[in-house]
């Protein structure tokens, strides 16, 4: 193997003492870090290939292979960093640009981490949801501005509304193709999404055969490629998603390489197999907000008006204007999908530097809204880098209906967060298409940790909503006498319009 | 204009007018106490005792009765808040918004009359009358007009009924007028209120020469001690009036709810969100006096889901649509307007509420206790359930009797 300047991220160590030569190792790496010398009998490791997925590690029987950041480190510099000085040996050595999966590892702060949340005392008792109702129950889409009554009409209501997704609790699937993740992670998210009463959404794949029985269950994208558009994929959804940009990756489009484009795939896609799936970076039928309005309708009209239509933007500078933009063209949901959303494959320096952190685009857009008197006309989605049930209370306060997470799901799958994705050698079986890798993931099992997951952050939802004295989420929602900053300065406390802790 | 000191009303003194009345305040080396609104963005917490007493027949009675009730939940309160509404008080003025405002000195008067002339005529005004009472030491200024909008005002401003003009007039005056407070608008009906426990204030304003056939009252135990008349309740926006025991887990959302739809709620209380919520629900919206109560205290999804048809869409809907305006927390509100009150709960009953019946009388209270006193035999007597309204309605025929 050719020495290259890039050293090994990960030193592969393995106790001589502990392993017994079983191979597991050897079978479960798809990047060849281990090898078996039948000669010798003896199981070996190259550390300059693996990723750190720790596969290996975690099916080990007998605990004898350990994996490490590689000691190797250079003479420390304040902007020289190591990091920084193998992506450039990297592109010297290939003239590429520099992929990464998943959402930004870089240590931007995280302002969740900066806002904390309210309890009752005294004046004001906490809720036990063990004892008391506490309701997750929420409602996506347009409403009206107010409710009319009409004499004579049955039970007097004349108004009639949008057609709304109900959630049993305010966290949904974020887009997730099939093709960047395999058939039995889309399957485990399809199922779990019904068996908790949310939403999984197809990415902008199209939706394989076998999913359509989970359409009540799931958000199509419609997405600058319209792989496998179709009328009958759009109606085969209960709601439809107009992706015009990714968190992780603003302003650019996808690439799904034709090795990944098998006959499945080619199928559900609707393109010829083993062509690469190229997503343009704008919709070409939309350069300006009133083609965007032309597309919803579009949408609304081939579905008969009886599905909601979201939009989905990246956080990006001016996020609250294009919102109440794409409010004002008739999307009945908008997504925002912050800086560290995750993603399969995105060139890291888009990955790293472009777009705002979700909290700032969030509280800016909701703000805007209500500004601006429209906020009931469309529900608003947050995403990207949502990690925990805090992280939902806390957006929902800000002002989400609801947050979609995607690299949490994956995690709960068995994701390590290797962040390598985009070379389809998942180990977990999760981001890859080769059956001998996505056979590790078994539905049934995936299906359980998703459904475990969503519940444990129900109740812990439940729980903090409790002791904030509140029983309904509509009264969270948006409610920021709530949340209290930490270490922010006044510009940022004043952009999510919270009060500093003691305020 | 900050706080009030002694004061002797400068030139420009007009007979009859407020300016011409002399300001008090605490002088000589004590805390100086302030009338106008608390700067404080501080959101206002308090505890409380509730009454109100309505004749469905439309009988007018003296407010001895009211202060009763109230005076006997005493403990209930802490002597830093207490106020009542009365309606039907001033029938020689019946047609006219009866505005009752507090002012700090007179700069505050020769600014707030400005203000409520480029929108009314002033038929008539004169001072509140009080009783001077050892207990009530620091007070604002208290004076009283009955006003109709004036032609102008509504041509002006063609897009807004009468109803409106005097909303936007007196939440202007609130919000931007320095020493300056409206706290009552409505017609035929009048807010009563200030610092100090209820009974004392019922004696202050010499309410027992009043008659009305409706009367809440509210004795206030906050846990900041703002001391400002203005924050005493009930708060009062035209014919409306709310009375309020308990603290708004939601506030911050209704809050917000409220400012999209045109209400600055400048005060920072949980009784003017709601007074606020009344008036868009009911007044703008049109929702049945019912289904306000529901956007404000929904029946829980598992209730609803097994719901007839048709009311459960009603349900669903309003749900769906009032999420902002859902008060969640503890409380018992006792609203009134002209035509009856309105008594309900949260949806899980955090705050005592108690309701009795006799002849065409209906009492509602935070202490079954307080109704005894002023009804020893009541017909009916029951426990608020959580989220379910009690409504009193003043029959329509004898509402012009009275």
């Amino acid at each position: 193997m050719r020495k290259w300047l890039v050293e090994p991220d990960f030193l592969v160590e393995r106790d001589p003492d502990r392993c017994i030569q079983c191979q597991v190792c050897v079978r479960q790496c798809a990047n060849d870090v281990h090898e078996y010398d039948p000669d010798e009998e003896l199981v070996t490791s190259d550390s300059s290939t693996c990723v750190g997925c720790h596969r290996c590690a975690t099916l080990c029987p007998t605990g004898a292979v350990a994996i490490r950041r590689a000691p190797l480190e250079f003479r420390p510099h304040g902007n020289w960093t190591a990091e920084t000085l193998r992506n450039i040996y990297k592109q010297a050595e290939t003239g590429g640009m520099l992929l990464s999966g998943m959402g930004s590892d870089r240590r931007m702060g995280v302002t969740w981490d900066r806002m904390l949340l309210n309890a009752s005392q005294v004046t004001n008792p906490s809720i036990d949801p063990l004892r008391e109702p506490m309701e997750l129950l929420t409602h996506l889409g347009r409403k009206p501005e107010r409710v009319e009554f009409r004499e004579g009409a049955p039970g007097g209501l004349a108004t009639r509304l949008e057609p709304q997704l109900e959630l049993q609790l305010p966290v949904m699937f974020s887009a997730m193709s099939y093709g960047s993740i395999s058939y039995s992670a889309s399957l485990a998210l399809a199922r779990a999404a019904r068996e908790t009463g949310t939403f999984a959404n197809s990415g902008e794949g199209g939706l394989h055969e076998d999913f359509r029985r989970f359409a009540g269950n799931m958000i199509v994208q419609v997405a600058s490629g319209r792989f496998g558009v179709d009328v009958d994929y759009l109606n085969n959804c209960a709601a439809l998603e107009i992706k015009i940009g990714q968190g992780a990756k603003p302003g650019i489009g996808g690439h799904l390489p034709g090795e990944k484009v098998d006959a499945a795939i080619s199928a559900t896609r609707m393109i010829p197999r083993g062509t690469d799936a190229l997503s343009p970076a704008p919709h070409h039928d939309i350069y300006s907000i009133e083609d965007l309005r032309q597309l919803i309708f579009a949408l609304k009209e081939a579905t008969a008006y009886t599905k909601p239509v979201a939009v989905k933007i990246a956080a990006v500078h001016n996020v609250s204007a294009i919102a109440s933009g794409s409010v004002r063209a008739g999307a009945d949901i908008v997504v925002i999908d912050g800086y560290r959303g995750g993603t399969g494959a995105a060139p890291t320096m888009i990955r790293d530097n472009v777009g705002i952190p979700i909290e700032f685009a969030l509280a800016a857009v909701d703000s805007r809204l209500r500004e601006e008197g429209i906020r009931h006309q469309a529900s608003l989605v947050a995403a990207g880098g949502i990690r925990s049930s805090a992280d939902v209370v806390k957006a929902v306060a800000l002002g989400a209906d609801a947050v979609y997470i995607g690299t949490a799901a994956l995690v709960a799958m068995g994701c390590h967060l290797c962040q390598k994705c985009y070379t389809g050698k998942c180990n977990w079986g999760i981001a890859t298409q080769d059956p001998y890798l996505t056979k590790r993931l078994n539905p049934n099992i995936a299906t359980r940790r998703l459904v475990n997951l969503l519940r444990a952050w129900a109740l812990e939802i439940k729980e903090m909503m409790g002791g904030m004295g509140i029983n309904a989420i509509e009264s969270l929602r948006g409610n920021r006498e709530h949340l209290r900053g930490v270490g922010l300065t006044d510009r940022e406390l004043g952009i999510l319009r919270i009060k500093a802790a003691g305020e | 204009m900050n706080a009030v000191t002694s004061q002797v009303p400068s030139d420009g003194i007009r007979e009859g007018t407020a300016e011409g009345i002399l300001f008090w305040g605490l002088s000589g080396g004590e805390r100086t106490v302030k009338h106008h609104k608390p700067v404080s963005d501080r959101k206002d917490i308090s505890g409380c005792a509730i009454a109100g007493i309505l004749s469905e027949s439309g009988r007018r009675f003296g407010g001895e009765t009211i202060t009763r009730a109230i005076r006997n939940m005493h403990d209930r309160s802490n002597g830093l808040g207490g106020g009542f509404a009365a309606y039907g008080i001033y029938p020689d003025h019946a047609d006219r918004y009866a505005l009752h405002v507090m002012y700090d000195g007179p700069e505050a008067v020769r600014a707030g009359e400005a203000f409520i002339r480029l929108h009314c005529e002033i038929h008539d005004d004169e001072p509140i009358p009080i009783r001077p009472l050892e207990k009530i030491r620091s007070r604002p200024n208290l004076h009283r007009y009955f006003v109709s909008v004036l032609d102008q005002a509504l041509a002006r401003h063609y897009e807004l009924t009468e109803d409106d003009i005097i909303v936007h007039m007196v939440m202007r005056i609130n919000a931007v007028i320095d020493g300056t407070f409206v706290f009552s608008s409505g017609r035929n009906m009048g807010v009563f209120k200030g610092v100090g426990f209820p009974e004392d204030i019922a004696e202050f304003f010499r309410l027992e020469e009043y008659e009305a056939y409706l009367w809440t009252a509210h004795g206030r135990f906050p846990t900041n001690t703002t001391g400002w008349w203005g924050g005493a309740h009930p708060f009062g926006l035209l014919d409306w009036s709310v009375v309020h025991n308990g603290e708004i887990s939601s506030y911050g959302i209704n809050r917000r709810y409220l400012m999209n739809a045109g209400y600055p709620c400048s005060l920072q209380t949980d009784t003017e969100v709601i007074t606020y919520l009344f008036d868009l629900l009911v007044r703008k919206h049109r929702l049945p006096l019912e289904a306000a109560c529901m956007a404000l205290a929904p029946p829980f999804w598992s209730q609803i889901e097994r719901m007839p048809e048709e009311q459960r869409k009603t349900a669903r809907a309003i749900r769906i649509v009032y999420g902002g305006a859902l008060l969640n927390g503890p409380f018992s509100v006792l609203a009134a307007r002209s035509d009856g009150m309105i008594g309900f709960n949260d949806r899980i009953k955090l705050r005592p509420m108690v309701a009795a019946r006799k002849d065409d009388m209906l009492y509602i209270a935070s202490e079954e206790a307080a109704i005894r006193t002023v009804c020893s035999d009541p017909e009916t007597l029951w426990h608020a359930e959580g989220g379910v309204p009690i409504v009193g309605r003043l029959r329509p025929k004898e509402k012009d009797v009275a």
